[in-house]
C-alpha cells in the first residue's frame, strides 16, 4: 500500500527529499498570483492557491524550446548542418497540479503522440514527467471542469492525488509511476480509514460547488459549414484585441512557430508558441493571409476547440474548463458563452 | 451615479440609432465575470438595452475606432476622449464620422487592489453603490470606498471629464486637484543606472509577450508591428529577455507624447506587469520638455511632429 497521510508540518522536508529522485516543480507565490517554478533551495512552495496563472504545460511542452542547431562559421567543415540540441530528460515530477490541467495533457497527447504523428520531445518528456494532483476543495465560479469529463478530483489523467484534509495530505497513488513516487516519500504514516472517509466528503463537497455548466452536447450534431458560416463570429470578436492571452495561458492550445536564430557562429532552430490570434500566425509567403480579418481569428480558436478537435479525435472537446480564458481575458470575451451560442445555433 | 448614466447611455444610444445619426454605438455591455465589462457595438437600436456603465470600464473604446469607415456613436470619458483627440489628429478617424457621447468620470477601480485587500479569496460579485463597493464571495462580504481602490492611473488623472464631445450623459465632475502624477516615476529617476536595469528587469520578467498590453493600446495601431516584422527582423520570437525587453522599450518609445496614461495595458496584462512605468516617464518628459499632454487638442501637432523656428531646444533650431 503506497497510500500516505502527511502531516502538512513535514510538508517542506517531503518535498525537499523527494527532490532527491525527480526534478520537482511546485506552485510558488510571484506577486498576486501562483505559477509552476522547479523547486530549489530558496523556492518557496506554496499550496494555498486556486489554480496557477500559468497552466503547467511548460514543464513539458516549453514556451521557446531549442530544437536544433548548427554553426554559421565558414571555418568549419560541419558548417550548417543541423543536430538535435542537448535534451534533459531527467525525470520530473509536477506537485499540486489540478485535476483539470492533468486532464488537458491527455487532451494534447491525443495531438503530440498519435498513430500518424509522434512528436519526439514532447513524447520523451511527458514519458519523464509524474503529474501528482492536488484535488480542488474550492472551485472557482469560472470553473468548468464537470461540463468537459472532469471533476475537482478526477483521478483518471493523474499519476497520484494529494488530497488536502486541513492539517495534512492523503497520497494516493493511481498508476505505476505515481505509486513509485509515493513510496519514494520519506515519512508521513501508512493512510487509515478516517482520512480515507475525509477524502470523500470533499470530494462531494466540491463537486457541488461547481455551478458552471457548459452545453456541449449538440456540438457533434452540427455541420462544420453551418457553425463555419454562422452569423454571430462578427459580434463575438468584436471586442477581441488579438492577443495572446488566451491561448498561452490555456493548458490545452499547442500551436507552435519555428524560428531560426543567430547569435555569432551559433545558429539554433528554436519552437516558439505560437497563437492564432496573431494575423502573423497564417500570414503567408506571398503576402497572402486566409485569415486576415479579426472574426476569422476568433472563429478559428472556438471552432478548433469545439468542433474540429472533437469531431477529429473523437473524445470530448479541446478544453479541460480550467477557466483561465475566462477570467483573464482582457475583453472578457467567454468561452461558455460562445459554446452556448454554437451548441444552439440552428441553421436557417 | 453608475445607474443614472447606464439608463442615460442606452437613453442616448437607442435616440442616436433610431434617429439614424449613428450606423453603430460602441460602449461596454456588464462582463460575465467580476470586475470586468466587455467592449459591445450596437446596430439595432432595440438591443441599447445591453449598454452598461460601472467603475470596471476599464479597456479604451478608442482600440475600436480605428480605420472604421462609418458612423459611429462612440462613450468617451476623459482618458478615451484624449485617445480620440489623438486618433483624429494621427488619421485614423475622422472628427465627422463620430457622435462623442461624454461621460464624465470618476475612475476606474483596480481589481488588483480588491484581490489583495480580500487576500485573494475568490470574489463571486461586486456590487456598486454610492461610491462604495461591496465585495462577496463564499462566506465573507466586505464593503470598500471606491476612492481608495482606484486604478493607479485613475488616482493621479487630471482630466476625468472628456476634452471633446457632442453631449454628455451627466454633469461635469470636479477635476482632482493636489494630485502629483509623478511621484514614482521620480523615484526611479533618482536611481543609478544599474538599479533602474535591474528595477525595469525584474518589472517584466513575467512577460510572456502575449502582446495584449500593445494591443489593448489605442496608439498601436500600425499595419505590422515591429515586432512582426519579418524583413528585417527586429526582434527575436522566443522568451529570451533581451528580446522582451527589447520590445517593451520601444513599445513605450513609440508611445511618447502620445499616451494618455489610460491604463488599458496594465488592465490587459494577464501577469499584472506594470506597464505605466515606462510610459509615464515619457509623458513626463513630454511635459516638461514640450509643455505637452496628449489628446487635449484637436488643432495641434504633437510634439514628435511639429518643426519651430523658436523651438525652445537648440539641438534642433
Amino acid at each position: 500500500m503506497t497510500d500516505k497521510v502527511i502531516n502538512k508540518k513535514d510538508w517542506a522536508g517531503v518535498l525537499k527529499g523527494i527532490r532527491n529522485f525527480y526534478r520537482v516543480f511546485v506552485p510558488a507565490r510571484e506577486g498576486d498570483f501562483h505559477n509552476f517554478r522547479a523547486l530549489e533551495d530558496e523556492t518557496m512552495p506554496n499550496f494555498d492557491f486556486f489554480n496557477t496563472r500559468l497552466s503547467p504545460k511548460s514543464v513539458v511542452y516549453p514556451q521557446s524550446e531549442r530544437m536544433f542547431e548548427c554553426l554559421n562559421d565558414p571555418e568549419n567543415p560541419e558548417k550548417g548542418i543541423l543536430k538535435e540540441a542537448a535534451k534533459d530528460y531527467t525525470p520530473q515530477a509536477v506537485i499540486g497540479i489540478r485535476p483539470c490541467d492533468a486532464q488537458a495533457f491527455q487532451i494534447v497527447k491525443r495531438n503530440f503522440d498519435n498513430p500518424e504523428y509522434r512528436d519526439p520531445w514532447w513524447v520523451k518528456r511527458f514519458e519523464s514527467t509524474v503529474l501528482v494532483g492536488l484535488g480542488c476543495n474550492s472551485p472557482c465560479p469560472t470553473c468548468f471542469c464537470t461540463s468537459v469529463g472532469g471533476g475537482p478530483f478526477q483521478e483518471e489523467c493523474l499519476d497520484a492525488i494529494l488530497y488536502d484534509l486541513g492539517d495534512r495530505y492523503l497520497v494516493k497513488g493511481l498508476t505505476e509511476k505515481g505509486k513509485e513516487f509515493s513510496s519514494k516519500l520519506q515519512g508521513g504514516a501508512p493512510a487509515d480509514e478516517k482520512a480515507g472517509k475525509e477524502a470523500k466528503a470533499l470530494v462531494s463537497a466540491a463537486s457541488e460547488k461547481i455551478k458552471a455548466k457548459v452545453p456541449i452536447d449538440k456540438l457533434g450534431g452540427k455541420a462544420v459549414t453551418a457553425l463555419f458560416n454562422a452569423p454571430f463570429w462578427d459580434e463575438v470578436a468584436f471586442s477581441c484585441i488579438n492577443c495572446g492571452t488566451c491561448t498561452f495561458l490555456c493548458p490545452t492550445c499547442w500551436c507552435f512557430d519555428i524560428q531560426d536564430e543567430v547569435c555569432g557562429k551559433q545558429v539554433d532552430r528554436i519552437r516558439n508558441w505560437d497563437t492564432c490570434m496573431s494575423p502573423l500566425f497564417t500570414l503567408e509567403g506571398s503576402g497572402h493571409n486566409p485569415r486576415d480579418k479579426k472574426f476569422q481569428r476568433v472563429r478559428q480558436r472556438f471552432m478548433h476547440k469545439l468542433k474540429y478537435y472533437p469531431d477529429k479525435f473523437k473524445n470530448g472537446i479541446q478544453c479541460s474548463g480550467c477557466g483561465r480564458c475566462v477570467r483573464y481575458c482582457p475583453v472578457n470575451i467567454d468561452i461558455r458563452t460562445v459554446a452556448g451560442l454554437m451548441n444552439e445555433y440552428k441553421e436557417k | 451615479m453608475m445607474a443614472e448614466y447606464t439608463e442615460k447611455i442606452r437613453e442616448t444610444a437607442k435616440r442616436l440609432l433610431k434617429d439614424g445619426k449613428v450606423d453603430i454605438f460602441i460602449g461596454y455591455r456588464k462582463g460575465s465575470v467580476p470586475m470586468m465589462n466587455e467592449p459591445v457595438s450596437v446596430s439595432d437600436p432595440e438591443k441599447t438595452g445591453l449598454l452598461h456603465w460601472d467603475s470596471n470600464c476599464g479597456l479604451n473604446l478608442c482600440n475600436y475606432l480605428t480605420k472604421r469607415t462609418d458612423r459611429i456613436g462612440i462613450l468617451a470619458n476623459g482618458c478615451i476622449s484624449r485617445n480620440i483627440v489623438t486618433h483624429i489628429i494621427e488619421n485614423q478617424i475622422k472628427r465627422e464620422q463620430l457622435y462623442i457621447v461624454g461621460v464624465p468620470c470618476t475612475g476606474m477601480i483596480d481589481p488588483k487592489m480588491i484581490r489583495r485587500a480580500v487576500k485573494f479569496k475568490e470574489i463571486h460579485a461586486v456590487e456598486e453603490k454610492d461610491g462604495r463597493f461591496i465585495v462577496k464571495g463564499d462566506g465573507f462580504e466586505e464593503t470598500f470606498e471606491k476612492n481608495e481602490f482606484l486604478q493607479k492611473n485613475c488616482a493621479t488623472c487630471l482630466h476625468r471629464n472628456p476634452v471633446i464631445y457632442d453631449e454628455l450623459i451627466g454633469e461635469k465632475v470636479p477635476e482632482q486637484e493636489g494630485i502629483e502624477p509623478f511621484r514614482d516615476v521620480k523615484k526611479i529617476e533618482a536611481m543609478e543606472s544599474d538599479d533602474k536595469w535591474g528595477f525595469f528587469t525584474r518589472m517584466i520578467s513575467s512577460c510572456i509577450r502575449c502582446y495584449a498590453c500593445r494591443n489593448a493600446c489605442p496608439l498601436c495601431y500600425c499595419a505590422t508591428c515591429f515586432v512582426d516584422e519579418a524583413q528585417p527582423q527586429w526582434l527575436g520570437k522566443s522568451s529570451d529577455p533581451t528580446d522582451t525587453m527589447t520590445f517593451h522599450i520601444l513599445r513605450a518609445f513609440h508611445c511618447a507624447g502620445r499616451c494618455t496614461d489610460c491604463g488599458a495595458c496594465e488592465r490587459a496584462c494577464p501577469m499584472g506587469i506594470n506597464l505605466r512605468q515606462f510610459t509615464k516617464k515619457l509623458n513626463k518628459d513630454a511635459l516638461e520638455l514640450f509643455s505637452w499632454e496628449a489628446g487635449l487638442k484637436e488643432d495641434q501637432r504633437p510634439p514628435m511632429d511639429v518643426y519651430k523656428t523658436d523651438d525652445n531646444n537648440d539641438f534642433i533650431r
